[in-house]
């Protein structure tokens, strides 16, 4: 009896000890940050020249025009790319799902490959393809649709677009995979019965694929929403947040904050807060939405 | 009737499928076509491989240090994907194998870190990080990253199926606990480490915004940083860009087309 305890104790210790570098490391480098950062959203100042300033930099974001254009910018990536992306991939999993499906192996290879891209090679090629001197520009021209080359990212309804489009060309087959992988787990059995009873494919992906995929299509959506809110390699690399911050985003407006000019490291916090705030805030709105 | 409505709907399915499947392919085409012609070629509108792929390679050398920036790139991802997979896996073990209230308690906390943005932290991340030194190293950064809530739920979750009895016979046999850990539970499970080295590897290799702000020094450039730097100039050569984005992408590109059912593994993660 004795001895059983004492080697319960051992094991338990020994527990501790395999998840204790982890679990140490992001207290540090995750939950020690966010609290830092909330102290230092209440300082005010230039560089490492802090003093305190109370909630005044929360004040100051809504009289702030680059803030509130970031943050329209974000909710104009998220209103529009990502039902867009999810739609489309959602589509695509249902196909490459079909059992008759030909060339299955060769398609979904292709389909996920974009998503074996770095942020940046996916910016880089997006912004050459569309820059003034670039493909699009020279096809269009040649096939008599436009006269002048355009300039594509100076233009501020253009430049959002080609963002979309670049995130939108990253990220479906990544999101594929999730609902490829949901499908595999509904029986084929129940599209086999909407088939006897006469509902077509348009029917069964509504009334079938849709609500039985709703816990991955919520996982989703909050892995895109929380992605868009920090969204930063493609909009650096291909616009930088012009043309006039029409582009900008959150994330690239605490960048150029801490990094860029006149470091405003209290500012920046305060609008760190903002992304936090708005993830916690969307992902409860969705998780409430989808378990309806 | 019915047989015409089928076929239709066949046609829309293969049309949709081929059109997205172009489209994903065509930047890479175009990435490599670009990276073997003259600027001046792409400029207008070039799209078959062209024979500047060695003039290319010549003023890449001459211009920037691709060698360096590739060698700190592998040294900082292949360290960073190494301490990544060790650490999580050991706590994804110790979290399911050694299972009791208060670790899964630790576990839900540590699962709420998963809500933080990186943006969010960055500024006290670099603030801190300046204070001990670790601006401009391999530590500094890897670091943020070795440790992930993600990675030790996928250990966590895949150890589920790790047999208990094969424990206690190593017990009687007289391993430690560790041993158990290194000797056993590893090559038994190394189907999850694969999956899991895969996507970290990925992700620690096409890393941007933190070494963007903990790299500053040129001697410690990895390619994201490089290759984003050829834009800044006034005019763009796009057979150089070409060919240093192909440099960065294949690596990833290569890892993926041979490990594909790994790498969805991986990018499924917990989510079975």
């Amino acid at each position: 009896m004795f001895k059983r305890t004492t080697l319960e104790i051992k094991y338990k210790r020994a527990g501790w000890r395999f998840v204790a570098p982890a679990a140490v490391l992001i207290f540090i480098l995750n939950f020690y940050p966010m609290i830092r950062a909330f102290f230092l959203s209440l300082q005010s100042g230039l560089g490492n020249n802090l003093h305190f300033a109370g909630l005044r930099n929360y004040v100051r974001l809504f009289q702030d025009d680059i803030f509130l254009s970031a943050f329209g910018n974000v909710l104009v990536y998220l209103v529009f790319q990502v039902p867009l992306m999810l739609f489309m991939a959602l589509v695509l999993a249902s196909i490459l799902n079909d059992k008759k499906l030909r060339f299955k192996g060769l398609f979904r290879t292709l389909v996920f490959l974009p998503c074996a891209t770095a942020l940046v090679s996916s910016a880089l090629i997006f912004k050459s393809l569309f820059s003034l001197d670039g493909l699009v520009n020279t096809l269009f021209i040649s096939w008599g649709i436009l006269s002048v080359p355009k300039n594509w990212l100076t233009d501020p309804f253009w430049a959002k677009v080609i963002i979309i489009l670049t995130i939108t060309w990253r990220w479906t087959g990544y999101n594929t995979v999730f609902f490829l992988a949901g499908l595999q787990n509904i029986d084929p059995c129940i599209y086999e019965a909407a088939r006897i009873d006469g509902g077509s494919s348009v029917q069964s992906f509504f009334r079938i694929t849709l609500p039985l995929l709703r816990p991955v299509i919520l996982l989703t959506a909050i892995m895109s929403t929380n992605g868009t809110l920090q969204l930063f390699d493609e909009v650096k690399n291909i616009t930088n947040g012009g043309p006039g911050n029409a582009t900008i985003t959150l994330s690239q407006y605490i960048y150029n904050l801490s990094f860029m000019y006149n470091p405003q490291f209290g500012y920046a916090a305060a609008v760190s807060y903002a992304i936090l705030i708005m993830v916690a805030l969307l992902s409860f709105i969705q998780m409430r939405v989808g378990d309806r | 009737m019915k047989l015409k409505k089928i076929r239709l709907v066949t046609v829309v399915e293969y049309t949709y499928l081929v059109l997205v499947c172009l489209l994903s392919v065509f930047p890479f085409y175009w990435m490599l076509t670009a990276a073997t012609n003259k600027s001046s070629d792409v400029i207008t509108g070039k799209l078959t491989v062209g024979m500047y792929l060695f003039g290319n390679i010549k003023s890449m050398l001459a211009t920037v240090h691709i060698g360096r920036a590739f060698w700190n790139s592998l040294r900082t991802t292949v360290v960073g994907t190494v301490a990544s997979i060790f650490v999580c896996s050991l706590a994804g073990y110790g979290f399911q194998v050694y299972r009791d209230k208060g670790k899964d308690t630790l576990m839900n906390i540590l699962l709420l870190s998963m809500m933080i943005p990186f943006a969010s932290i960055m500024v006290p991340l670099f603030k801190m990080f300046s204070t001990v030194h670790l601006l401009n190293t391999t530590a500094g950064f890897i670091l943020p990253t070795v440790s992930t809530a993600f990675l030790i739920f996928f250990f966590r979750q895949n150890s589920m199926s790790f047999p208990l009895e094969a424990i206690q016979a190593a017990r009687v046999d007289g391993l430690s606990e560790f041993g158990i850990y290194a000797r056993i539970y590893v090559p038994i499970m190394s189907p999850t480490f694969a999956a899991a080295a895969i996507v970290t590897f990925m992700s620690s290799w096409n890393n941007y915004m933190w070494p963007l702000i903990v790299m500053q020094s040129q001697d410690m450039q990895t390619l994201p940083l490089l290759v984003t730097g050829l834009t800044a100039g006034y005019t763009t050569d796009y057979g150089l860009l070409m060919l240093s984005v192909c440099i960065m992408t294949l690596p990833t590109v290569i890892l993926f087309f041979t490990q594909q059912k790994r790498f969805v593994e991986g990018v499924l993660g917990a989510v079975k």
